[in-house]
């Protein structure tokens, strides 16, 4: 029996219906069709009345969202990709990240944003936002990057009392599997080694993680070690666990499929350059997408985003500093 | 349910036509008290931050406070004093929050009138217009899936949010879901320094309803009694399961934008039509014409007033700050994710 990390999207969501009369699904074609990428398929059928389909509006959708979640519902919105969050960005930031601080009344809201490259997707289909929700105080932002965390993260997200943006990676919907859906989870805010090393440190999130493990394989044959850190939550981001990898091995790499520009890869190193300077023997590198919008065109979108490739190229010349 | 903080009894009890005009003109007239001590505290440097009155708007505010009923929910514009008093706003939270006392229901975090009470179903606005609507609509949704029937949301706007997309978006949602939403939309003139004619394009904002398949009513902003009948009837129809609701209520906004705004932008001659009307002084007329009230009886309860606002100041006043060094400076509610890095923190 294999599931795949969108099997285990969907088996969350299943289980928070069942067990928690609170939650429901509010989002474009998420009723009858089961969402564009089926991440809802059956549900409404299993649970009448509580998987809505909302019309185009994604400002609405999540404004909709806070409003439940101020009279105690536990809604998940499905934006349907993550690039329209865009338009949902001033209810988010501003209303739903605020809400607490300004109220002391949580805003047990989560979001669901299908995020990241697949070739041929284009500039509006492709982005990576995780930098841009982080930056505002009052969110939590998950990346889940293995079939167990996508379904375990989900279930903490509604559980949460916070508004979170639980950003799934679209590439991983069906090109991850795995055995079974586990029965234990590592908590939310914990990030995890993902390969224990001794030579450099790794550092890596969502559909990242799986290109970082290629390149550890490769370089393992090569006599080097290479630890790989799955960051799993952007927000709040485990520097504890970062740090101590780094203190094993002096070598900092960190690798992000967004832009360069203040994105996650840029907080790691700033974290790690003020915490851990005199852990370092040589100063920390960062990968990210090229400063563009993301392309259609596959050889150019190979070229764009980091890959196994290019992240290896990148770790030899960290270890040779 | 979390028990109400808002006064009982100061809501949906709509009783005999005299004494619900009594307590309308009573609630605005409050409310203009209050809003002239703003307006005051402002100029004498006492206010951090900006000031926003109701002035010429009361009229059509209490009315839709006094349409609702506890379990309702409502959104209020920032020209709302009157309707937030008559839906059982305490004055102190007014106060409090302008004066950034500590012990306000937003703790110095957001101020001036960016306040509420969420589960007693007064939301705090954020200052982007047209916003609210939505967050209406999902109370609206719950209380729809919790079983709660009978319940309303009013969301109060101005012209100016007419012309936000999240206001089209929320209207149209409430319209799909056919939620109990009542919008109030109080056509002062001017969004600020903007008159209509830069404003929107159609005859008549309530051409909307049409566009996205409500129901709507136009009213004169600066009568009370249409004010009362008109959203009244509104708010009972969308409780009774009509679908959402518009009112469109024209007036003329007789303050700035802010207090920081002398509002030399406005023709003048609506300010002598009759839209320019006082709906206090309209109000105060309609009493005296029916002898609901004399000249006496206003006197009193006008000192009345001022005595509970100069109360209220003078005890807000002695209250304190927020201290910065009592703050946990943490904006999660789960404070086990709260990163707790300050910038500056050396290690």
């Amino acid at each position: 029996m294999s599931i795949t990390y969108l099997d285990a999207i969907r088996e969350a969501q299943a289980r928070a219906l069942a067990e928690d009369p609170r939650v429901f699904i509010y989002g474009q074609d998420v009723g009858g069709f089961g969402g564009a990428f089926k991440a809802t398929k059956g549900l409404a059928q299993r649970f009448p009345g509580r998987v809505l389909d909302s019309p185009i509006s994604e400002d609405a959708m999540v404004g909709l969202g806070i409003g439940a979640a101020i009279e105690g519902l536990r809604p998940i919105i499905e934006l349907q990709f993550a690039d329209f969050s865009a338009l949902a960005f001033n209810q988010i930031v501003n209303q739903a990240a605020t809400l607490h601080w300004r109220t002391n009344v949580p805003c047990p809201l989560t979001i669901r944003l299908p995020c990241g490259g697949t070739s041929g997707s284009g500039p509006f289909h492709s982005q990576s936002m995780e930098a841009l929700y982080a930056h505002y105080p009052g969110l939590v932002v998950l990346t889940p990057a293995t079939v167990e965390d996508a379904y375990s993260m989900l279930l903490e997200a509604v559980a949460l009392d916070d508004p979170v943006i639980f950003c799934e990676h679209k590439y991983l919907y069906y090109h991850l599997k795995a055995e079974r859906l586990p029965t234990e989870a590592t908590p939310v805010g914990k990030a995890r080694v993902a390969r224990a090393g001794r030579d450099l440190t790794l550092v890596a999130y969502s559909a990242m993680v799986h290109e970082a493990l290629a390149v550890a394989e490769e370089l393992a044959s090569e006599g080097t070690e290479i630890e790989v850190v799955d960051l799993r939550s952007v927000k709040p981001l485990d520097t504890d666990t970062v740090v101590a990898s780094v203190a094993r091995t002096g070598r900092l790499l960190c690798v992000g499929e967004a832009w360069p520009w203040g994105g996650v890869t840029a907080e790691v190193i700033a974290r790690v350059a003020s915490e851990g300077f005199g852990l370092l023997d040589a100063p920390p590198q960062r990968l990210n997408a090229k400063d563009t919008p993301v392309p259609y065109h596959p050889d150019l979108w190979a070229a764009h985003r980091p890959t196994a490739r290019s992240i290896a190229a990148a770790a030899r010349r960290v270890l040779r500093m | 349910m979390v028990q109400s903080a808002l006064s009982p009894g100061a809501v949906g009890v709509i009783g005999a036509w005299p004494d619900v005009h009594t307590r309308a003109y009573r609630l605005m007239l409050l409310a203009r008290i209050l809003d002239d001590k703003f307006a005051s505290l402002y100029r004498m440097g006492k206010i951090h931050g900006g000031v926003f009155l109701g002035r010429g708007q009361e009229a059509l505010s209490v009315a839709i406070g006094l349409g609702l009923r506890q379990g309702d929910v409502f959104a209020p514009m920032i020209r709302d004093l009157a309707g937030r008093l008559a839906f059982g706003e305490p004055i102190l939270d007014a106060v409090r929050t302008y004066l950034g006392s500590a012990l306000g229901p937003m703790r110095g975090r957001d101020g001036n009138v960016h306040r509420g009470r969420p589960t007693a179903g007064l939301l705090p606005m954020i200052s982007h217009l047209g916003a609210m609507i939505a967050v209406v609509n999902g109370a609206l949704l719950a209380h729809r899936f919790k079983g709660l029937a009978g319940r309303v949301g009013v969301a109060s706007v101005g012209d100016g949010a007419t012309s936000t997309g999240s206001f089209h978006e929320a209207v149209n949602q409430a319209a799909v879901e056919r939620l109990p939403l009542v919008l109030v939309v109080a056509n002062n003139q001017y969004a600020y320094s903007t008159p209509n004619e830069r404003q929107f394009a159609c005859r008549s904002l309530l051409d909307k309803t049409a566009g996205y398949g409500l129901s709507g009513e136009a009213v004169d902003g600066t009568d009370l009694s249409a004010c009362l009948e008109v959203v009244g009837r509104a708010i009972r129809q969308a409780r009774a399961g009509a679908g959402p609701q518009m009112v469109v209520a024209t007036l003329l906004r007789l303050c700035g934008h802010g207090e920081h705004d002398d509002a030399g932008y406005v023709d003048p001659a609506l300010k002598a039509s009759p839209i320019g009307r006082d709906c206090l002084k309209v109000a105060e007329q309609q009493l005296l014409e029916n002898n609901w009230a004399d000249a006496s009886k206003l006197a009193a309860w006008r000192q009345e007033a001022a005595r509970k606002v100069e109360g209220a100041v003078a005890k807000v006043q002695r209250e304190p700050a927020p201290d910065p060094y009592q703050e946990d400076w943490c904006a999660l509610a789960s404070k086990h994710l709260a990163e707790g890095r300050e910038e500056g923190q050396v290690t």
